[in-house]
């Protein structure tokens, strides 16, 4: 270990278990540099400052008395406020869950907790997870720390935001088309998204629950390896939670690339500005170099996947969200009668962008239309997961832009929704599929802004996928 | 900006009402043009041949995931009530549900 005061989640549990650093000397380093620059950023809806130091205290007593807190000791850890806290409030940045306190954890906050780790706030999102920019929160935008006129991308903004200032070690975001691997990419940090099912998703408030995966946010590819090792595995309160153990990928860390099949799909959607397509070509040569053989698949239906996505996850949104009518949580709007209560509440509650896939959903399920939507998109849901299994006969991993520009500003896309669902467009298809991807921070781009190079794998394939990953992050531009 | 027509103001009110969400005149306005753009851009997929192709609704194959049936803690029921709008005698408490509506 070097004398250096330890920032990465490895290096902070290894300080904290072996008694070299305490848990609480770690969080306030953490809070100290939340004072400094969160009055800039607002990544945080809510900061819990006295609950991280109850448990951090909590933390070092364990290790003065022998005891392991576990791998991630001591590590903060921020979450993105869809993810329930028992007692804390969550929010969703809706206006419609204010002052709703759960009355339970997410399997992810236990198994955190049963880690040793250190919850330290609740990041902003887009409202409901709906959006690509973290600008959609009704209590106001995230800003880029990198550049603080430029979105963090979204809708996991201010988790991206939370690590790339410097506020948390790690966090934890939700990807349902991308959520967790754009503002990865545009915040230059590691984001993963896991298999869908092998992360639990009880206690993850629900957008389209077919899509929806919680993953890691870090530093770097091996901090985001022992997060995700710590909250994978199956869990019984989840019927979709894939029947195996955690996730086993730290082991197979650096085992470099020789060998490995590297697709290059050469019926990508066009899209991606000059700088991302030059990074992305520079990947492939780093990994040719390091041993790896690039192959051209086609995956024709990729360029289809915006279109189901922007049908199917709309249609389980409206469905999912339906429960927010007033009665049993969060916001009411006072009304003479039941019906005129649910409108009222909903109608004040949801922001213009949760109205909109509501209504979008509603639509692709009515009667009349189901078939030529939301029956369509499944169809071609199907056809795009077929063309991927295809491409990975040939390949073992994918490469893509994450994100098809870095950084933009500010209220660029706000105006125009499909401009902003365009942000999308690379990320969409593992959702849809329910394989694997990550982003990897690979040099920069215009304005010297970050840029992310997306790693796809198959099911369950998460080790061969960190791997590439790791021999990106060794030979990156600097 | 070419203006689609994909789907009527009549449309949209029907689906918001459908919703539970009301719209003013401008919204309704603005959420037929911005649904109708959205519906022009989700038109690419008209021209793909899907006969015989099996709609997919999950990622995954199962099915029917039972557990054994034993007790188990449930939510405390003060704790889910004590965080909703309103409650009495250990239930939510609504506003009347038949009697008023139009």
């Amino acid at each position: 270990m070097s004398d250096e005061f330890p920032t990465s989640a490895m290096d902070i549990a290894w300080n904290v278990r072996n008694n070299v650093t305490s848990a609480a000397d770690v969080l306030e380093r953490h809070l100290s540099t939340i004072d400094e620059r969160e009055g800039d950023i607002h990544a945080f809806n809510l900061v819990l400052a006295d609950e991280a130091r109850t448990r951090a205290a909590e933390i070092d007593e364990a290790v003065s008395v022998g005891r392991d807190p576990g791998p991630l000791a001591g590590v903060p850890i921020a979450l993105k406020d869809n993810m329930c806290t028992r007692g804390i409030p969550t929010t969703c940045s809706s206006k419609i869950l204010d002052g709703w306190r759960p009355p339970y954890d997410a399997t992810v906050v236990t198994k955190l907790r049963d880690a040793g780790a250190v919850v330290i706030g609740k990041t902003n999102l887009d409202e409901f997870a709906m959006g690509s920019s973290t600008e959609n929160s009704a209590f106001g935008a995230t800003r880029n720390p990198h550049d603080t006129t430029r979105v963090p991308g979204g809708s996991s903004g201010g988790s991206a935001a939370a690590v790339a200032a410097g506020f948390a070690a790690v966090s934890l975001g939700s990807d349902t088309g991308g959520s967790i691997r754009q503002p990865a990419a545009l915040c230059g940090v590691v984001g993963v998204k896991p298999t869908y099912g092998a992360v639990s998703r009880y206690g993850l408030v629900a957008f389209a629950s077919s899509l929806d995966q919680i993953g890691p946010f870090a530093h770097d590819v091996g901090d985001a390896a022992l997060v995700l090792e710590a909250i994978s595995g199956h869990d019984a309160m989840d019927s979709t939670s894939i029947r195996q153990g955690p996730l086993d990928i730290s082991r197979q860390l650096m085992m470099g690339v020789a060998g490995l099949r590297v697709g290059r799909i050469t019926d990508l959607p066009e899209g991606a500005s000059p700088d991302v397509a030059a990074r992305l070509e520079e990947a492939f040569d780093a990994l040719r170099n390091a041993g790896a053989e690039i192959v051209d698949v086609d995956v024709p239906a990729f360029g289809y996947g915006l279109t189901a996505y922007y049908l199917i996850a709309p249609a389980e949104a409206s469905s999912n969200l339906a429960r927010y009518d007033g009665v049993r949580f969060g916001h009411r709007v006072e009304a003479p009668d039941t019906n005129a209560m649910y409108m009222a509440t909903r109608t004040d509650g949801f922001g213009a962008e949760v109205k909109r896939r509501i209504m979008l959903g509603t639509y692709a399920l009515s009667a009349g239309y189901y078939d030529a939507y939301y029956g369509r998109a499944l169809k071609v849901r199907r056809r795009i997961a077929a063309d991927f299994a295809a491409a990975y006969e040939q390949a073992d991993v994918l490469l893509t832009p994450a994100s098809p520009t870095v950084a933009f500003h500010l209220g660029d896309k706000t105006s125009d929704p499909m401009s902003m669902y365009l942000c999308d467009t690379y990320t969409i298809p593992s959702n849809l599929t329910g394989d694997p991807g990550m982003s990897v921070p690979f040099g920069t781009g215009d304005d010297g802004l970050p840029v992310g190079v997306q790693v796809l794998a198959p099911a369950l394939q998460e080790a061969r996928m960190f791997r590439t990953a790791a021999e990106l992050e060794r030979s990156a531009p600097r | 900006m070419v203006v689609s027509d994909r789907i009527t103001p009549e449309a949209v009110a029907k689906v918001a009402k459908l919703a539970r969400l009301s719209l003013s005149d401008a919204q309704l306005d603005q959420a037929t043009h911005q649904l109708s753009d959205m519906l022009d851009h989700f038109a690419d997929i008209d021209a793909l041949d899907l006969d015989g192709v099996e709609p997919m609704t999950h990622p995954t194959p199962i099915a029917n995931v039972m557990r054994e049936d034993i007790e188990m803690d449930c939510l405390d029921r003060d704790e889910v009530l004590a965080v909703a709008p309103a409650a009495e005698d250990g239930r939510f408490r609504v506003p009347p549900i038949v009697g008023l509506e139009d």
